[in-house]
């Protein structure tokens, strides 16, 4: 018999599925931003602009923004549950995470879409 | 009661030192130190990409900023933080599908991530920062 607490109905399943998931789409933009990387070497800041101006490069770091930013949310939450015992102080910190997250996904959209 | 019995003899003591630490666990601390070097930085290196992309006066001003010395080291820390992220989680995503779980084919593995993850990062931040 096992007794469980009931915290909800996925017992942490959805966040270590999207912590996989995310780091596969990181990994894989990780390659293909180094392969672009050496094929345009940008080397000012017109040709640097251009480089993040094509619109598959827009879509592929936005689609590793979003994961980067689900998957430290993961992570982050995971070391605080392990090393914060005190519940309010916990939850503080998770919270000033998510916001802190949260800001910095609008402003890397921002700076993708910025004209 | 066999169970009390055997409670009795466990060891009392576990020697936690770092040192002490089979390679697996230097590579899985190391995997979680690096990811929280990640996200403090996350929003500096944010920072970084939006000026370079602002203008070219930003870019300029980014560009000889980043060449200070500690600035340098502070990339290259963070270059080695998340290279190693990296091949480790390659590696955990290979022990999630069950390979590599044994201890032999693990401990080679640990070893590997260290060496390709200190290696790419001498390479890459000296190609790239140097």
């Amino acid at each position: 018999m096992v007794n469980r607490v009931v915290v909800g109905a996925h017992y942490g399943l959805r966040g270590w599925l999207v912590q996989r998931v995310s780091a596969v789409v990181m990994a894989c933009y990780t390659v293909l931003f180094a392969v672009a990387l050496t094929a345009a070497r940008p080397a000012d800041h017109a040709a640097w602009k251009a480089f993040f101006g094509h619109g598959w490069m827009r879509f592929a770091t936005l689609l590793f923004f979003v994961s980067l930013f689900l998957h430290a949310w993961v992570g982050m939450r995971d070391i605080l549950m392990d090393y914060i015992k005190p519940t309010g102080l916990r939850l503080a910190l998770e919270v000033l995470v998510i916001l802190l997250l949260v800001g910095c996904a609008g402003w890397a959209i921002q700076i993708l879409w910025r004209t | 009661m066999p169970d009390a019995a055997l409670k009795k003899k466990r060891p009392l003591w576990y020697n936690l030192n770092l040192l002490n630490l089979p390679l697996p666990g230097v590579i899985s601390i190391l995997h979680r130190i690096s990811g929280a070097l990640l996200f403090l930085f996350a929003a500096w290196l944010l920072y970084l990409l939006d000026s370079s992309l602002a203008s070219a006066e930003r870019y300029a001003e980014i560009k000889s900023s980043l060449a200070h010395p500690l600035a340098k080291l502070v990339l290259l820390g963070l270059l080695w933080a998340f290279l190693h992220h990296l091949c480790a989680g390659i590696r955990y995503l290979f022990l999630d599908v069950h390979k590599g779980v044994d201890l032999p084919t693990a401990r080679m593995t640990s070893g590997v991530v260290l060496a390709v993850s200190l290696a790419l990062t001498a390479v890459l931040g000296g190609w790239l920062l140097w």
